[in-house]
């Protein structure tokens, strides 16, 4: 797992967990919003059917001096707080990275949030589709960015 | 000390208009301190867990349909001691005047409201709208923490499910009485087996039961998200369902959430006094061995003989 990835399913494991579904509402409230390139072209972004809440997700490959990274970007409706929590919990754990590394994030990921309880097992899901969904767009090839 | 029921035009025409409050009247009763003196209290329900913390009805407090209502270990609600714990936490007592509201046309409201009416509580109502008209209309929200105080208690009672809960023995013995299936035509027709846009909850077959007529649940709401007038849904219920005055009638969708919404319409609305909902619903119906499915848009015959 990622290193920063780990850090932020450390900090999940380190609350009790009604203190989990607080910080999951922290990182909701921290979810990125799209670029404004994205506002005139929604082709480019694909619905995780998989989730309760409308949630869009799209994944770009951008070139630095380090190498290829893979950035994510999501959309989600502020009346969809646990969604946009989990869309904001896989941004900051994994916008940047190389696509080996996220390919390599445990499909189980989600679970070791310890939110599984407090959130329950059908909304967690959600977070397991879309983690599954940046996982296949990256195997299946980036579309490099605008 | 009961609560008056809210009395207006539209109210009026329902057979039971003590069900429902409208936004206008809760105001009012929390302006006057009703929430505070604990004669009533005002419980958020959504479909989102995180939502009611991002503001919420001043004074409300949240139950969590997974995580409060549902047993977390069998498919079934919470028992009487399970509840009289929820609802003494949540400041509630036997004689609480209830007022729930939640996101989405109250479809989670509304099934909050039947598993509290499982339990007997006697005087719970909808507000009518729910969380959107109340937002659209500019009132107040706060992510202030609710300082609940604790009700002196709340009696162990068991559930009473069998007036308005429908096991799968129920609806196979339903034989040749309405059903009203409320999912999406998509789902009815058995195209999917989950709500467009929706997670996919593992169903093995699709389709309806046989007979059931489709009376998508959101028709029962109006675009502001208030239940349609008596005379509409007459027409959709008794007009276009064809149900008659007297029915016994079983509403069912996917887990249960939808057809509560459709359940609180045919019994409070419009009066029918025998109406289950069957919260099995399709996830047990379309996973079920040896159970009759139609498929399409017809409503199918139910099989002579098996």
């Amino acid at each position: 797992m990622p290193a920063g990835l780990a850090e932020i399913v450390k900090d999940f494991q380190d609350l009790p967990e009604r203190e989990r579904l607080q910080l999951l509402l922290e990182f909701s409230r921290d979810l990125p919003p799209l670029p404004e390139r994205f506002a005139n072209h929604p082709e480019l972004l694909e619905q995780v059917l998989e989730c309760q809440s409308p949630l869009f997700v799209t994944v770009e490959a951008e070139k630095t001096d380090d190498g290829d990274i893979v950035r994510l970007y999501f959309q989600a409706p502020p009346e969809a707080p646990t969604t946009r929590g989990f869309a904001s919990v896989l941004h900051a754990g994994l916008d940047g990275l190389s696509a080996a590394e996220i390919l390599a994030v445990p499909d189980d990921m989600p679970e070791l949030l310890g939110l599984t309880r407090a959130v329950s097992p059908l909304r967690m899901r959600g977070m397991s589709a879309m983690l599954g969904r940046i996982k296949r767009k990256i195997a299946g090839g980036l579309r490099p960015a605008a | 000390m009961p609560v008056a029921a809210e009395t207006n035009e539209k109210f009026a025409a329902y057979a039971h208009p003590e069900r429902l409050v409208s936004t206008d009247w809760l105001a009012a009763a929390l302006a006057d301190g009703a929430a505070g003196n604990g004669s009533i209290v005002v419980v958020e329900s959504d479909e989102d867990v995180l939502l009611y913390e991002t503001g919420h009805i001043p004074g409300a407090v949240k139950i969590d349909w997974h995580t409060d209502l549902n047993d977390d270990v069998a498919r079934d609600y919470i028992d009487g001691a399970a509840f009289a714990e929820l609802a003494a936490a949540k400041g509630i007592s036997r004689d609480t005047t209830v007022i729930v509201y939640g996101d989405k046309s109250n479809w989670w409201a509304a099934y909050a409201l039947w598993v509290f009416t499982l339990f007997g509580h006697e005087d719970v109502r909808l507000l009518d709208g729910g969380r959107d008209k109340w937002i659209a209309e500019g009132r107040e929200l706060t992510t202030d923490a609710t300082n609940v105080t604790p009700s002196a208690g709340y009696p162990v009672v068991e559930r009473n499910d069998a007036p308005i809960r429908a096991y799968k023995e129920d609806v196979l013995a339903h034989l040749g009485k309405p059903l009203i299936d409320v999912r999406s035509p998509e789902e009815y027709s058995g195209e999917r087996t989950h709500m467009p846009a929706y997670p996919q909850e593992g169903t093995l077959r699709g389709g309806h039961i046989p007979t059931a007529a489709s009376i998508p649940w959101a028709r029962a709401a109006a675009a502001d998200g208030t239940y349609r007038s008596r005379a509409e849904l007459e027409a959709l219920y008794l007009g276009e369902a064809g149900l008659k005055e007297g029915d016994d009638v079983v509403a069912y969708c996917r887990i249960g959430e939808r057809s509560s919404h459709t359940w609180f319409a045919l019994k409070y609305l419009l009066g029918f006094d025998t109406v289950r909902n069957y919260d099995g619903s399709w996830t047990e119906w379309g996973n079920s061995v040896r159970v009759p499915i139609a498929k399409g848009t017809e409503r199918g015959e139910w099989p002579a003989s098996n």
